[in-house]
């Protein structure tokens, strides 16, 4: 099939822009209350460039204490992403005709937001080279660029805790879960983790409530099998 | 304007881990099960661990802070993220004020 190079360009472009506006404010609070930890920009722009997975980001820079506790920041990384394993898996068939090594390639830029567009336009027609650069590098390089404009503007904000400012990290991630909401089942679920969750940040110093609450969901979720549709 | 070692090991670690999950998933994409124990297990996930990252906020740490969080949950059923987060900080800030 003969396609213009420049036309799947802009259409890759065209589609990821609303979103790429869209993350701004949320590289802005990410990189504003990583200045509040302590983190200079370069470290801020080096996460956002080799790590490039904003909840991910989010949760780390929540946890983060000095000295950073890279075991405890790697393993919720490990958790929070896991959702990676699903979205690259359905995108290798829909990258089945690119070379393997670009498809590796390909599920480093790997975002919520570009796997959702990508796959939708596998949909309607078959992905294209030109139409991934359209869609990948202006939305990566807008994360990077604005989570360090963050940091820079957020070191200089004082007693942040008076706008509500650190609310806003429980906001985004109350948000985000809801979006996976599917029904009473998720709801069960994510009962199940806020409860375990709770009783182990009371319990247990340090951020385990993470990993216990994920697996008290995820059992669950076994336990309780989802009702047939 | 610098770089700790602790630091950059931390961002090291999740980057090899996030790296980790996307090229995991490229590589098994022919195994994943298509239903049963491990594929309820994960779809679960994601609403798991931003539920366990919020609970003790939401749930251990003040009546404004719970409050909040219901209505935070509430409108993020009905509004998009951006919205929601907007509703979510500004009742904390008023909830903190009335109640603190």
């Amino acid at each position: 099939m003969r396609t213009d190079p420049l036309s799947e360009f802009r259409a890759g472009l065209a589609v990821i822009l609303p979103a790429t506006l869209a993350v701004i404010p949320f590289a802005l609070i990410l990189g504003a209350a990583a200045a509040q930890k302590g983190l200079s920009p370069l470290e801020v722009g080096l996460m956002s460039a080799l790590v490039f997975a904003g909840g991910s980001q989010f949760v780390a820079v929540d946890l983060w204490t000095d000295p950073a506790p890279w075991l405890a920041l790697g393993l919720a990384a490990l958790l929070v992403n896991l959702r990676y394993v699903l979205m690259s898996a359905s995108l290798a068939g829909t990258l089945k005709a690119f070379p393997r090594f670009w498809q590796f390639v390909t599920v480093f830029f790997l975002a919520d937001e570009t796997w959702a567009f990508a796959e939708r336009r596998a949909r309607q027609t078959p992905l294209t080279t030109p139409f991934l650069l359209g869609l990948i590098p202006v939305f990566y390089v807008n994360w990077v660029v604005w989570t360090v404009i963050g940091t820079l503007i957020g070191g200089s904000v004082r007693n942040p805790e008076a706008y509500g400012f650190d609310f806003a990290f429980t906001a985004i991630f109350i948000g985000l879960a809801a979006g996976f909401w599917k029904g009473p089942h998720t709801g069960m679920v994510m009962a199940a983790s806020a409860v375990v969750s709770a009783l182990t940040y009371l319990a247990i110093d340090g951020p385990w409530y993470v990993m216990t609450g994920a697996m008290a969901g995820m059992a669950a979720a076994v336990l309780v099998p989802e009702p047939a549709k | 304007m610098s770089v700790t070692a602790a630091n950059l090991l931390a961002i090291l670690a999740m980057a090899v881990a996030t790296y980790a999950t996307r090229g995991f998933g490229l590589w098994i994409a022919d195994h994943i099960p298509a239903s049963g124990r491990t594929r309820a297990a994960l779809d679960a996930l994601p609403a798991a661990v931003l539920t366990a990252v919020v609970a003790p906020v939401a749930l251990a740490t003040g009546p404004a802070e719970t409050i909040a969080a219901a209505i935070t949950l509430v409108a993020a059923l009905r509004l998009p993220l951006l919205a929601t987060v907007a509703t979510g900080v500004v009742a904390v800030v008023v909830l903190r004020y009335v109640l603190g």
